[in-house]
């Protein structure tokens, strides 16, 4: 692994001077009581518990509801900074839209021998049902989260695409109001471009997309699977922020050709359907038959016009991890430029070459699933044991279409605040963008996620990583 | 925004939970300090407190005798059965986060914070020191809830479902409580107007609170006729039957004006409302108190079984 200091640390530089964007904030942090901040952080952690924000950790029986923690330095990202990835993130969003619409009708980047056929036709994530059909205003992935890495000043890489069901937008909003209440004081001395507007966009957004059978204001709701579900707390704050109906698959039935749901005076029509199921659960009838967490027939209503269902089915296959390594292409098919935001270097293993690199260079790879989320399933070559390298080459050898690898890459650090004082600590950042049929509109910022043991560079929250605010600075 | 069929059930069974919870610490409040003045005769109110929990059968078969530790433990803290106190914070609190849209913010953190409190406090089993302690903490944090729904609700269907839960809970908890200690009364129906053995009614009514305001109307020794008729008939009184079945009828009332539409629900209340508030002490006691208080609970089930059909709870 590199070297510690070889690291692109965001606030300090090899001299231990603030950068630029975070100047003002540096020497905020110098005047104030390190004691006391460590009270505010604290209470920062009570007040989340108050609030509910938990989640649930898949794999433990009856395990108590965790927060994800927060630390109270903010990541801050200079205007220019931001101009330019959202100009990258919009490209890259935009194509993503584009190759769906094509994958579904024409199939023109596989005509035009850009993408072998297989990378479709063999993909779980594509759906059959949605061949020849356009979703309402054309849009297919309506809310997109992009991670994204940094590796120095100017290197920002998408490391990861997120166009099913991407979540954490709670909490980037959640970690705002906790920072503006615990420090009003930042908030008028540095001037912070504002995030709380994002329910009402995408409300606005989701109803720009309503269905051909929609009359009058659209009816839009959330559906969740349910209190139990882990991202159950994000699912409510997002209704009761965009004052949404939230609605669970026992709530909904098909009336008249439309989709339902079941109020106090009898059922009402749904126009937009912002769903937090996948694919495979939402219609026993057309995917799943066991599932029923989702409305029997809603695929049949879809079809027809009757409702919008964001993200439409069958996104999946543009967010799969074999489809991300030819996502630089896509960019360049659908959009006739060259992508503004670069791609992590990927060995699909699938292919003999790249596999027989892969299990020479183990060691220094991250290797993840093609279809897993989450961090689980994945290897992090230069922190895993003798033994768990060869395990993982076992698995590797038996199913090669399952894997990509990447070389690991020398993230970013933000400090964190201990005990210790500042430390820093890798970070990305995923920025949420929604899409409408008229525009691409991305909230400044995205949630930072922060590994906050010391070298780690495993950020998942379910597998020990933090939240940080996330600033982007106005010009 | 129009409010779900399940929202509706789950604002119902918020508010019956929280409801539920609170009386029964308020039942084993009045079981403690029996124990603390009677000493001995204690076993007996144990026995009656369980038999009000409605959990005497599972609490038998646990193998449970009725002393003060094991009982307070079981109907705080219990998860073996349903009916702890502890486990009905809970259960109020999974159907706040339900209807969590439909509650403020304020309602939402109070409601989890009393889960939070209520968990951390019966962590372990509760030793007879700290009792009084924790049943204050539990009675505070449901009264913030209060103060939250109160101070800081729409007042609309979604409030009216709140309160229906309340009072279709607390009637029945008053009814059963005074059902269970209907024999204390019989000697009166030979000698109306006699004394009664006081300890035994001042636990009653405290475990309905009912102790001060009860005091303040009659003042002296309590007359069982005073107290049967203050418990049921005096709509003066919160926890008083006839006063829930007047605020049961109240919430459909307003339900009715927000849709337009009278249901069958509203029917019934109105015919327990007329029926209870034009009876009298005498006329129940003759019928026999017991029977009264039976057919009460039969009908209050009745209606919020028609409640829940009528506003569709459940697909």
């Amino acid at each position: 692994m590199a070297h510690e200091n070889s690291f692109f640390d965001e606030m300090l530089d090899e001299t231990q001077t603030a950068r630029a964007p975070f100047h003002q904030y540096h020497q905020w942090f110098s005047d104030q009581d390190p004691a006391k901040l460590l009270k505010k952080a604290a209470e920062a952690e009570d007040l989340f518990r108050k609030t509910g924000i938990t989640f649930a950790v898949y794999g433990q029986e009856d395990a108590e509801e965790r927060l994800i923690p927060f630390d109270i330095v903010p990541r801050i990202i200079s205007a220019g900074e931001w101009a330019r990835l959202s100009r990258g993130i919009e490209q890259r969003v935009r194509a993503m839209n584009a190759f769906l619409h094509d994958i579904y009708h024409r199939q023109e980047i596989v005509r035009a021998g850009r993408l072998p056929e297989h990378m479709i036709s063999r993909n779980a994530a594509f759906q059959e049902k949605m061949i020849g059909f356009t979703p309402p205003g054309g849009v297919y992935s309506h809310i997109i989260g992009v991670d994204l890495v940094r590796t120095g000043p100017d290197e920002f890489f998408a490391l990861e695409d997120n166009a099913r069901t991407p979540s954490g937008v709670s909490y980037m909003l959640e970690n705002r109001e906790t920072m503006m209440s615990m420090f009003p004081e930042l908030f008028s001395q540095n001037k912070i471009r504002q995030v709380s507007d994002y329910p009402k966009k995408l409300r606005r957004s989701l109803s720009a997309s309503a269905p051909r059978k929609c009359e009058g204001d659209p009816v839009v709701a959330v559906l969740t699977p349910g209190i139990y579900n882990s991202a159950y707390f994000e699912h409510a704050f997002l209704a009761d922020q965009m004052g949404a109906e939230l609605v669970e698959g026992h709530d909904l039935r098909i009336v008249d050709g439309r989709v339902a749901m079941r109020t106090t005076q009898g059922y009402r029509p749904i126009d937009v359907l912002y769903r937090r199921l996948d694919d495979d659960y939402l219609d026993p009838l057309s995917f799943r038959p066991d599932s029923a967490l989702g409305v029997p027939g809603i695929m049949d209503i879809y079809l027809s016009g009757g409702i919008t269902i964001a993200n439409a089915p069958g996104t999946g296959i543009v967010d799969d991890k074999a489809i991300y390594s030819y996502i630089p292409d896509i960019v360049r098919f659908y959009m006739g430029e060259e992508p503004i935001l670069q791609n992590v270097p990927t060995w699909r293993c699938s292919e003999p070459d790249s596999l027989a690199y892969v299990l020479d260079n183990l060691a220094d790879l991250v290797v993840k699933e093609v279809h897993g989320s989450g961090g689980y399933g994945m290897l992090v070559g230069p922190a895993a044991s003798k033994r768990e390298l060869a395990a993982f080459a076992a698995k590797l050898k038996r199913h090669p279409g399952n894997y990509i690898a990447q070389p690991t890459l020398a993230l970013s650090t933000v400090p964190i605040l201990t005990k210790q004082g500042l430390s820093p600590r890798h970070v990305d950042l995923r920025p949420f963008v929604l899409v409408s049929p008229d525009k691409v509109e991305i909230t400044p910022g995205g949630l930072t996620r922060v590994a906050l043991k010391k070298g780690s560079l495993v950020v998942n929250s379910s597998q020990g990583g933090g939240t940080k605010d996330s600033w982007v600075l106005e010009d | 925004m129009t409010t779900l069929g399940k929202t509706a059930g789950g604002l119902f069974w918020m508010f019956r939970y929280l409801e539920r919870s609170e009386n029964l610490a308020r039942l084993i409040e009045a079981g403690f300090r029996i124990s603390l003045t009677r000493g001995g005769a204690a076993g007996e109110e144990w026995r009656s407190i369980i038999s009000t929990a409605g959990v005497a059968q599972a609490y038998e078969a646990s193998g449970g005798t009725y002393s003060g530790p094991e009982v307070v433990n079981y109907l705080l803290r219990d998860k073996s059965h349903g009916g702890s106190v502890l486990c009905m914070i809970e259960k109020a609190r999974d159907n706040g986060r339900v209807v969590r849209t439909a509650i403020t913010r304020e309602v939402w953190e109070a409601t989890n914070e009393c889960y939070i409190t209520a968990r951390s406090i019966l962590a372990r089993p509760v030793k007879e020191a700290d009792l009084p302690d924790i049943l204050a903490s539990i009675r505070r944090q449901s009264a913030l809830v209060r103060g939250a729904l109160h101070g800081t609700m729409l007042r609309n269907d979604i409030y009216n479902f709140a309160r229906l839960g309340t009072f279709i809970e607390r009637a029945d908890n008053s009814a059963r409580i005074l059902d269970v200690k209907y024999y204390l009364l019989l000697p009166s129906l030979a000698h109306v107007g006699s004394l009664l053995d006081s300890s035994q009614w001042e636990t009653v009514l405290r475990s309905l609170s009912a102790l001060h305001s009860f005091r303040w109307l009659h003042p002296g020794d309590p007359k069982p006729v005073d107290v049967a008729q203050f418990l049921i008939l005096d709509g003066r009184f919160p926890r008083s039957i006839l006063f829930c079945i007047r605020k049961i009828h109240e919430q459909l009332h307003w339900l009715e004006q927000e849709y337009g539409q009278r249901l069958a629900s509203q029917h019934i209340s109105g015919q327990l409302l007329d029926h209870i508030g034009q009876t009298s002490i005498e006329k129940i006691f003759e019928s026999g108190l017991h029977e009264f208080l039976q057919s009460f609970m039969a009908e209050s089930s009745r209606l919020a079984q028609q409640i829940e059909e009528d506003y569709r709870f459940i697909g």
